[in-house]
């Protein structure tokens, strides 16, 4: 290590860390390096090492200490982890006395401290992804980073299964054209598959085998302390909510310093943080903490948790990634963790530092639950992990980076796809493929060639791209990103005054327009800790007042539930075959399973079970895929139409992450009693083809999907020049282009776009049809005269989403018993 | 069969959709109707069918301005009409305003779609109603422009909240339907005995929820809705 670099370190009783060194010697051979290290390991100070001492050493020698253009660019996930980064480095920098200079550029920077940046440029510029694409897009891009050697991405893990890591990497192609002997830095978490994000930080070249960055892991510390919660209560048969250890979970917080509180979802995190108030006799000050509340709410709970002045935070995956809070004694994980990766991560916030371990409790919220927990504990002393794969690189964000091209300057079509072909999301993008994207971003793509005056670019006689209109980029700009917002409207406190009510009141947060649209004035829900009542909607603002009302409706945040993974499915698939693994689990759950043993089966790990049974007047089917809420949602809509077309007539169905229950009139035993049907012929993997094609014309989550596709690829603008349109205001509707669309270029490439996110996201379609393919020939069909105990909770939620509160909650628990009396006599 | 085909893609209709169309019977501002899945309304007493909001060249009006929404729309919305006076045979058609998405709209449209246009001139007494945006569209287009016209007690206009019995459009009412917690939005014929506020028929236009603010006021009672399904038109 150099000086001052070493006397530093010396100054402050601290001998560098080996990755430290380590990274140093990967910069000096110019070698670019993915760091995967637990958190508390000096991770950051080690990506920036490097670039410190290079900068120090340059600008010390240079007569002109201005730049063209910054020497390492850091890209941040989080707005708020670029500034948060920035005063980390401060502290070295000055007491070190480096002549570096840093700065932050995110979307709030202002337009004055912008120009600044292009005209005096930072040694080291922290910034997003959001921001790259901007910068790329500029007409004086080259020059600026002709002197780039550096591009650390932080929290790699995280950004690149998502769009924004698809906008990266095509940012990062460009990079490199700008600046050949580019370096990149990956700092990351552990994951499946590191190799994977090797290639992500390099080039691919085409024909070869993948190029990879070199890897250096840093183990992890003091194994973490980790436990299912112990307690007198009985862990129920379904639901989400936890409530039977709110006891447990308020005696844990006050035992200890700083609690974070994990949860899934962000009604979960309303619902538990009310309940914990209601019994806060002590008034602990407990803090909620969530994606939907207004952001200067937010920014205060951060700032009363950095300042320890909270015993505890109840918070979602917003606190997932992120500043390190420093003491954080406990952290308790209410509901299963849906993935190992996830717990370990969410854990990891609990480290002050790498060798002490971190201790955390999970709370199963129901007794599948109780098996994902122990399944998500083992994987984390064995240290797996589920992290999903790096996908192809998404469509629609390949169109706005073509568009964003054309911007920058005239491009040369082969040219620019032996570009994109060098990011690794894109290394299997054909050539026809991208023909067509470019044609998309040019006039829409359709067959019907209508719009070729209104091109928005063009190919001139030279062979090149550009755009059509000096206007074009400017909507280019305003349009950038890959983050879309569903739909919402503020939530904003009023008062009540007689028949009018009062204008101006606090503004709450914002609510999903979906969720409101199922609400009418006067009905109530829970929002940022307190009983809402709607009064009304005006303009983009629903109006609310404080209710005294103790039985709110829920707050629903579609799509903010996780699938449990495949790989913890697979645990607990192995954990019901397994009478050994069986044995470690809580009483309770022992013997709830082997009942189920001797009344029904418990399946195989390569089988899928079905039973029929019926009750009341009601004929049903219960399967147990394991596949995620998510993919079973979609196999219920799928196989109620098969069942539909059987003659069968099915009155409803309802997934869980586990299981999926059918009902109707008919006797569903006797229907396929396996001479002329057999449960095989239900569950085929034809199911996939025309039953899905045929649903999907009505899917509304196919239907958001294409919004979101529909806004990344600027079909259309988020924003127009003048204006800032939010989702309600777009005036014309993506669900009825969807339909046209599907109806008239069924091949259209924002389809395929679309379709590409509903294979794995809020359809999982590519899950089911891994699972039908798996149990083809091993579905184990049980015909029973009654319900089995494995069936109980799945049975529990048919009805649970439209009854909610605590009266519903009680009728719950004698539905319960009557059910699970039923069961077990 | 189609007393109209036209070339490009295959027309949106109800009937294409495999199913027959059904119609509903209902009465409204004090005349029996017949509401069209369509979105149309057709008045048996005076052989008239009513559409409003057409936005014809809805996608050629983003697309310039850079957003290239499908070039489809006048195609299947023409289609939708064609379907609707096939099943109808009116001997008068009115059309409440806004039938072009903007003024420019006439000058896009193809020469079919003006073909189209015209034959339907041709077939039976045309009217349309000038809205926001089709001042022009009648001179070239045939058939009459008037901003208001007067029927059998009723008054035809774009804008709703005029004097007397009315029926209009210019709103675009849309219901909101809550089937298993999903909430499905569909166009809607909204009206009391006073006055009907028609669905928009183009296939690009949005809608507003009869909810709104903008629709508070109009009624004196309370009014009712019948949403469009797929193949029906349903009371809600």
């Amino acid at each position: 290590m150099p000086e001052p670099f070493a006397g530093w370190f010396a100054s402050r009783g601290w001998a560098p860390r080996r990755h430290q060194l380590d990274l140093v010697e990967k910069a000096e051979a110019g070698r670019s390096t993915l760091l995967i290290a637990p958190t508390g390991a000096g991770k950051t100070l080690a990506g920036f090492l490097p670039s410190l001492i290079e900068i120090a050493r340059d600008n010390r020698g240079r007569n002109a200490p201005l730049r063209e253009g910054p020497h390492t660019l850091y890209i941040s996930p989080l707005k708020a982890l670029a500034v948060d980064i920035a005063r980390n480095l401060e502290a070295p920098i000055a007491e070190m006395d480096l002549p570096v200079t840093v700065e932050t550029r995110t979307g709030d920077t202002p337009q004055n401290r912008r120009r600044r940046q292009k005209e005096r440029p930072p040694d080291i510029l922290l910034t997003t992804a959001e921001q790259v694409a901007l910068l790329v897009s500029q007409a004086d891009a080259e020059r600026y980073f002709s002197e780039l050697k550096v591009v650390i991405v932080d929290e790699l893990h995280s950004i690149v299964t998502s769009k924004r890591g698809d906008l990266l990497a095509l940012g990062l192609a460009r990079l490199r054209r700008h600046a050949p002997g580019l370096r990149t830095v990956g700092l990351s978490a552990t994951v499946a598959d590191p190799q994977e994000l090797c290639g992500w930080l390099v080039a691919q070249a085409e024909g070869h085998a993948s190029t990879r960055a070199d890897l250096l892991v840093v183990e992890g510390g003091a194994k973490p302390d980790i436990t299912i919660l112990k307690s007198q209560a009985r862990v129920p048969w379904s639901g989400h909510m936890t409530r039977w250890a709110l006891p447990d979970i308020y005696a844990l917080i006050k035992a200890h310093g700083t609690t974070l509180v994990f949860v899934n979802t962000r009604s979960q995190a309303e619902m538990l943080f009310h309940e914990l108030w209601r019994i806060n006799e002590d008034t602990l000050a407990i803090a909620l903490h969530h994606g939907s509340l207004d952001r200067a709410q937010r920014r205060k709970v951060e700032a009363a948790m950095a300042a320890n002045r909270l015993r505890a935070v109840v918070c979602t995956s917003t606190l997932d990634l992120g500043i390190d809070w420093g003491d954080v004694d406990l952290v308790i994980h209410v509901g299963a963790p849906k993935g190992a990766s996830r717990l370990a991560q969410r854990i990891g916030r609990a480290n002050h530092r790498m060798d002490e371990p971190s201790k955390a409790v999970l709370v199963p919220s129901n007794r599948f639950e109780v098996m994902e927990c122990q399944a998500a504990l083992d994987a984390s002393y064995l240290g797996h992990q589920d992290t999903p794969p790096v996908g192809d690189g998404a469509l629609d964000v390949l169109a706005q980076h073509v568009l964003g091209m054309a911007v920058a300057a005239p491009f040369d079509p082969l040219l620019l796809y032996e570009e994109i072909v060098s990011a690794y999301p894109y290394r299997r993008l054909d050539w026809e493929t991208f023909e067509r994207v470019v044609d998309f971003a040019a006039t829409g793509g359709y067959a019907l060639r209508a719009y070729e005056r209104y091109a928005k670019i063009r190919r001139r006689k030279d062979g090149l791209w550009r755009i059509s209109h000096p206007k074009i980029a400017q909507q280019y700009r305003l349009n950038v990103g890959t983050i879309v917002e569903i739909p919402n409207l503020t939530v904003r406190l009023v008062a009540r005054r007689g028949r009018t009510l009062t204008r101006g009141g606090r503004v709450l947060g914002t609510i999903e327009e979906y969720f409101l649209n199922t609400l009418a004035p006067g009905d109530t829900f829970l929002f940022a800790g307190d009983v809402l009542r709607l009064e009304g909607v005006r303009d983009n603002e629903a109006l609310v007042t404080r209710s005294k009302q103790k039985e709110p409706k829920i707050p629903y945040y579609g799509g903010s539930k996780f699938p449990l993974t495949t790989y913890l499915a697979t645990v607990v698939r192995g954990m019901l075959a397994d009478p050994d693994r069986r044995r470690a689990l809580p009483e309770q759950v022992r013997d709830w399973l082997d009942i189920q043993a001797e009344r029904s089966l418990l399946p195989k790990a390569d089988e899928l079970l079905v039973e029929t049974f019926p009750r009341g007047n009601r004929h049903y089917l219960v399967a147990y895929p394991f596949e995620g809420r998510l993919a079973h949602q979609t196999l219920g809509m799928l196989l109620t139409r098969r069942l539909e077309r059987m003659g069968l007539h099915p009155m409803g169905f309802v997934a869980s992450d586990y299981a999926l229950a059918v009902w109707g009139l008919a006797d569903l035993s006797t229907a396929f009693d396996g001479a002329e049907r057999a449960m095989g012929d239900l569950f085929n993997e034809d199911l996939l083809g025309d039953d899905l094609d045929e649903w999907l014309a009505d899917s509304v989550l196919l239907k958001r999907t294409f919004r979101a596709c529909a806004e990344i690829a600027q079909l259309i603008e988020r924003r127009h020049p003048g204006t800032e349109k939010t989702g309600r205001q777009v005036t014309v509707s993506t669900d009825l282009i969807y339909d046209v669309l599907r109806t008239h270029e069924p091949d259209h490439i924002l389809l395929r776009a679309t379709w590409a996110d509903a294979a794995t996201g809020l359809l999982d379609i590519r899950r089911l049809g891994e699972m039908l393919a798996r149990v083809k020939g091993d579905i184990v069909h049980q015909r029973l005269e009654k319900i089995s105990p494995l069936a109980v909770p799945v049975m529990l939620e048919i009805g649970r989403e439209i009854v909610h509160g605590e009266a519903s909650e009680l009728l719950m628990s004698e539905a319960a018993d009557a059910l699970v009396r039923e069961a077990l006599e | 069969m189609h007393a109209f085909s036209l070339p490009g893609p295959r027309p949106e209709t109800p009937a294409a959709e495999g199913g027959v169309a059904v119609t509903a019977r209902a009465q409204v501002v004090g005349i029996e109707a017949v509401l069209d899945p369509s979105g149309a309304l057709y008045w048996p007493a005076e052989e008239t069918l009513v559409v409003s909001d057409l936005h014809l060249e809805t996608g050629s009006s983003y697309a310039r301005s850079g957003q290239m929404l499908p070039p489809y729309d006048t195609c299947l919305t023409l289609g939708r009409l064609a379907d609707a006076v096939a099943r109808h045979a009116p001997r008068r058609l009115i059309a409440l305003g806004d039938s072009f998405h903007d003024p420019f709209g006439p000058e896009r449209l193809a020469d079919d779609h003006r073909a189209l246009l015209a034959a339907f001139c041709r077939r039976m007494e045309v009217v349309w109603i000038t809205g926001n945006h089709d001042h022009a569209a009648a001179e070239t287009l045939g058939g009459a422009a008037v901003e208001t016209l007067r029927l059998g007690g009723v008054t035809f206009r774009h804008v709703p909240g005029g004097e007397g019995v009315e029926v209009a459009g210019h709103l675009h009412p849309a219901a909101h339907v809550v089937v298993r917690g999903q909430s499905l939005k569909r166009r809607c014929f909204v009206g009391d005995a006073r006055r009907l506020v028609m669905p928009a028929f183009g296939v690009l236009t949005g809608g507003l929820p009869v909810t709104d603010a903008a629709f508070a006021g109009l009624w004196r009672e309370r009014p009712r809705t019948w949403a469009i399904g797929r193949r029906r038109v349903y009371p809600v």
